[in-house]
């Protein structure tokens, strides 16, 4: 019909059928951008604002934190939530300015990866963390630790 | 006979939006105004926040390693350079998510559509009064002896 192609015409043929990937993340971002901002805005509250903020984060203030479920559970969705968000919104800014193929290729793996990897060690970290490792120097240690 | 259905389903606007013309040529760079605004500012600070979070997550791995590794690492975030980071990268948190917010109810709330520019206005009056609560309260912990 004509010979300049219409506006936003998708490279790959119209999807039919099947799970609406594209649909469930946006709604990932929005679900999880709620939950994530009491997340992080408790994060930053009892971390950085509280006590002596940023001052008191020492191997004792991270291990009485993380031998308490509560807070092992608050950073372990906050450690997934957050990963898939950011990476997610990366996916976005890689697919809206990466127009060569074989760059946005590297890139979208690239993020990918780094997610897996980090939620991996991430989620490692919390469900093995020891917070008063034998033969530690006592000082350096949370109060939990005494007696032990 | 085309016209007649259209009017059935767009309602009449009551009065012409007001669209007030370039005092001088306008050029072809777009200009979103408050709207792209947001959209810039939504997706620098989801960049920045994304690089610190790969840090972070990093160096608190490190109390798998041992607490002398650990606190060594986490010494750097309390130096003063750090501590003035940290203000910018809290400022980056704060206006992603309460625009998060506002993105929000611009996609779910007629009203939000309608008044996204002055959502975009109260964003940064939360913006500011989260800011003015923490920069002190920083300052005083990364300076105050």
């Amino acid at each position: 019909m004509s010979l300049i192609e219409a506006p936003r015409t998708p490279t790959r043929g119209r999807r039919t059928g099947g799970i609406n990937w594209e649909k469930w993340g946006w709604i990932y971002m929005r679900a999880s951008g709620v939950v994530l901002l009491v997340l992080i805005f408790g994060h930053l509250l009892v971390n950085m604002y509280l006590g002596e903020g940023v001052k008191a984060i020492d191997f004792a203030f991270v291990g009485g934190k993380l031998s308490d479920p509560f807070w092992q559970v608050w950073d372990g969705l906050m450690l997934w939530l957050a990963l898939i968000h950011g990476g997610n919104g990366m996916r976005t800014l890689v697919n809206d300015y990466a127009s060569n193929p074989k760059v946005r290729r590297v890139l979208l793996i690239g993020i990918a990866a780094s997610t897996i990897i980090l939620i991996t060690l991430g989620t490692l970290v919390i469900t093995t963390f020891d917070p008063c490792p034998a033969g530690a120097d006592p000082a350096l240690l949370a109060s939990i630790c005494e007696g032990r | 006979m085309p016209e007649k259905s259209a009017s059935n389903l767009v309602a009449e606007p009551q009065s012409p939006p007001k669209i007030r013309s370039p005092k001088r040529p306008a050029g072809t760079l777009y200009r979103g105004k408050e709207g792209m605004w947001s959209w810039v500012l939504h997706r620098i600070t989801g960049v920045a926040i994304y690089f610190f979070l790969l840090v972070h997550i990093l160096d608190t791995a490190l109390v798998r390693v041992s607490p002398e590794a650990y606190n060594i690492v986490i010494e750097s975030y309390k130096t003063p350079l750090m501590g003035l980071a940290e203000i910018g990268l809290v400022a980056a948190i704060g206006f992603h998510a309460v625009n998060g917010l506002r993105i929000i109810l611009i996609d779910f709330w007629a009203f939000g559509a309608k008044h996204q520019r002055t959502l975009f206005w109260v964003v940064v009056g939360i913006w500011l009064v989260l800011l003015a609560g923490f920069i002190p309260r920083q300052l005083m912990h990364v300076f105050g002896g």
